[in-house]
């Protein structure tokens, strides 16, 4: 997030696209809800689905899956032909703007809302609204990223964080919400393919010099590495033979899992580390038992970038370890250097990445006492950064890039006639190895229900509970249907929780060019019912 | 009388909202979630996860000692012996066919600590930028 969640009680209006926000992170979901009802703040809500949000929106914009930036650019289109843009931060803070703004032309509202599904005067209100109330923050998550343009959804976004001047101030900003509880911290200190901790380039040469200094090896080639979704590929064509995972689950959670499962099965040896025997660990040819989070002293580091301290509570179970000390231990035995691997607390490991990478370059462990520090942080007398691009942007002048419609890479057809999302509920958690083992929370969602539109459940005859089965060019899901208006007619949506009906045996494993993220928010799907319950 | 022997604070382990959870412990076992008012990330509030979505920790399935695939099937070893298994196995695809053979993937739901030597472990020890975790996912 470029803005802390305490400043969003300051928004005067909210733009929230593809962001099931009071499910998926159901405290920020609080903020807004307080922020809408006791401040009055305006509510833009985009999404196809009917989620919780739209009670509390001032207007939803229920527009198709995958037309983000048709809908982007027709709020900008207004916001330009109204005259209701910030001319001065425009002229001090960016460029590029008249070029941007010749792309941004084509899309009137009228086409707009040809293309998205959306009333014209939705569009235009929506427009007004975002570029009149001020502060206006921006909140996104995976439903923007997750297409094969999620990289130009988000520019999208920005350009209109830049044209309204809502960009490093309090209320404001470009706020995507991170998923998982550490994923901001593990892209932090460098779990990317193309960057060393610190978001520092791997194909940098004086980055690569400084990495070779400090630890006493040769540094990898100067080349990016693989992507998740490449990795699986490259096993499958034999490039990779081994593959270690630490406490993720890729057979449930990359899309198209019956091609995942092939490409997991292809591999020669597979490590996992792992506080369950999950799908991915089933299939490993060796499992490591580790602590959970709350049997190890840690940081992490959440949406708001603040490195977060956590205690440990408890003893891991049996021979169960924390991971950091399963992976000093391996590396001993592969050969690394004995004293640069060994901690005696993941204190001093924190002391290590705060020296190689300068966002962290201020945290230390006794300053993390009690509520964490905002990166970048630079140097230990350094307070945080709770708002991004005060004043300035990292490159400098903010930079208008166009951007253009381009259809999804899988869309409804004759023989597959529904649009397929997919998404998680607020009562389970990603692949489920954790919250179905939580007896309340399986008692309150014990299977998957596939969400359908009263009218497409009538026209093919299905009821509220019917067994169903929704089939994609990839795979088939029996399940039963949950026939209400929260998709827009045309959509159903699945979730990824179930390992017996998993959305993901249908998802689409498209990948956008850039962010090399795979399409899960669009495929086509038929859906049938059944007459017998499966057996 | 208390209901719990001790409170430890932690991070809620599920979603990047990362808020602060104060774990009241008795015999070893997590019997009550609270939050601190004045934590400026929830302010006191937890969802249904993150107030009763613990129980996993204490679940009997989980790992409690490292496993070795044995014809066909997993069985339980040593840390010496899978750990050994490991480094041997790496090392020699390794030497076989180059570092690249090799891909790692880390957690977001690991510390950074751990996350941090995840990636030292792929560049350093091993010789490859093939690391990556579900941050698109």
């Amino acid at each position: 997030m470029t803005n802390s969640i305490g400043d969003m009680l300051q928004a005067r209006a909210f733009l929230i696209i593809g962001s099931n926000t009071t499910e998926q992170h159901p405290i920020i979901g609080l903020q807004i809800k307080r922020a809408v009802r006791r401040n009055g703040a305006k509510l833009i809500l985009a999404d196809p689905r009917k989620i919780e949000l739209a009670q509390f929106a001032t207007i939803h914009l229920q527009h198709e899956g995958g037309t983000d930036i048709p809908l982007l650019n027709g709020l900008a289109y207004v916001i330009l032909d109204e005259n209701l843009q910030d001319d001065e931060f425009i002229a001090t803070r960016t460029e590029n703007f008249e070029a941007w703004r010749k792309v941004v032309e084509q899309y009137p509202p009228d086409e707009v809302s040809k293309i998205t599904g959306v009333p014209v005067d939705d569009i235009v209100a929506a427009a007004r609204m975002y570029a009149t109330n001020k502060p206006a923050a921006i909140l996104y998550a995976m439903g923007i990223t997750q297409h094969i343009v999620g990289h130009y959804n988000v520019t999208a976004l920005a350009n209109l964080a830049m044209l309204t001047g809502n960009v490093g101030v309090p209320g404001g900003g470009v706020n995507p919400l991170r998923g998982q509880n550490n994923v901001q911290g593990a892209c932090d200190v460098g779990c990317l393919p193309n960057v060393y901790p610190g978001y520092q380039k791997v194909t940098d040469e004086e980055v690569r010099a400084k990495f070779a200094n400090f630890h006493s090896n040769e540094q990898p080639p100067a080349k990016v590495g693989l992507t998740v979704i490449e990795m699986m590929n490259a096993m499958l064509e034999g490039k990779v033979r081994a593959m270690y995972i630490m406490g993720e689950n890729p057979a449930l959670s990359d899309p198209d899992s019956n091609h995942v499962r092939r490409c997991l099965e292809a591999c020669e040896f597979l490590v996992v580390n792992e506080i369950f025997l999950s799908e991915t660990a089933q299939m490993a040819d060796v499992v490591l038992p580790a602590a959970a989070s709350v049997e190890k002293d840690g940081t992490y580091t959440n949406t708001e970038r603040r490195i977060q301290l956590a205690h440990k509570a408890l003893d891991p179970p049996g021979q169960a370890k924390p991971d950091w000390q399963i992976l000093c231990e391996l590396a001993k035995r592969m050969g690394a250097p004995e004293d640069e691997w060994s901690y005696s607390h993941p204190s001093e490991i924190m002391e290590e990445i705060a020296a190689v990478s300068p966002i962290y370059g201020g945290i230390r462990y006794e300053r993390l006492e009690p509520v964490g520090l905002q990166w970048p942080c630079w140097a230990p007398e350094h307070g945080g950064t709770p708002i991004l691009h005060v004043g300035r942007f990292t490159r400098g002048l903010g930079y208008f890039t166009p951007v253009h419609h381009q259809p999804a890479d899988e869309l409804p057809d004759d023989e597959y006639p529904f649009m397929l999302t997919t998404g998680r509920l607020l009562q389970h958690w990603h692949t489920g190895t954790m919250t179905r083992r939580v007896g309340g929370l399986d008692y309150l969602v014990p299977e998957e229900l596939v969400e359908i539109n009263p009218i497409d459940a009538e026209k093919l005859g299905i009821e509220d509970g019917d067994w169903i089965r929704v089939s994609s060019r990839r795979g088939e899901v029996v399940a039963r249907a949950h026939v209400f208006d929260r998709p827009r007619p045309g959509l159903v949506f699945m979730t990824f929780h179930f390992a017996e009906a998993l959305g993901n045996v249908l998802t689409n494993a498209a990948l956008d060019p850039i962010a090399k993220i795979p399409e899960y928010k669009v495929c086509a799907v038929k859906v049938e019912k059944l007459d017998s319950p499966p057996e | 009388m208390l209901h719990y022997d001790r409170q430890v604070t932690t991070i809620c382990p599920y979603c990047g909202v990362g808020c602060n959870l104060n774990l009241h412990i008795k015999d070893d076992r997590i019997v009550r979630v609270t939050s601190f008012y004045d934590h400026p990330v929830n302010r006191g509030n937890l969802c249904v996860k993150g107030r009763f979505g613990l129980e996993y920790v204490h679940h009997p399935d989980r790992l409690t000692t490292p496993l070795i695939r044995r014809n066909g099937r997993l069985e339980p070893a040593s840390w010496d012996e899978a750990l050994g298994l490991v480094a041997e196995r790496l090392n020699a695809i390794k030497a076989e066919s180059g570092p690249d053979s090799i891909a790692l993937l880390s957690s977001a739901k690991c510390s950074n600590e751990d996350n941090y030597l995840m990636q030292k472990l792929a560049r350093q020890v091993i010789g490859t930028h093939n690391i990556d975790h579900c941050a698109r996912l």
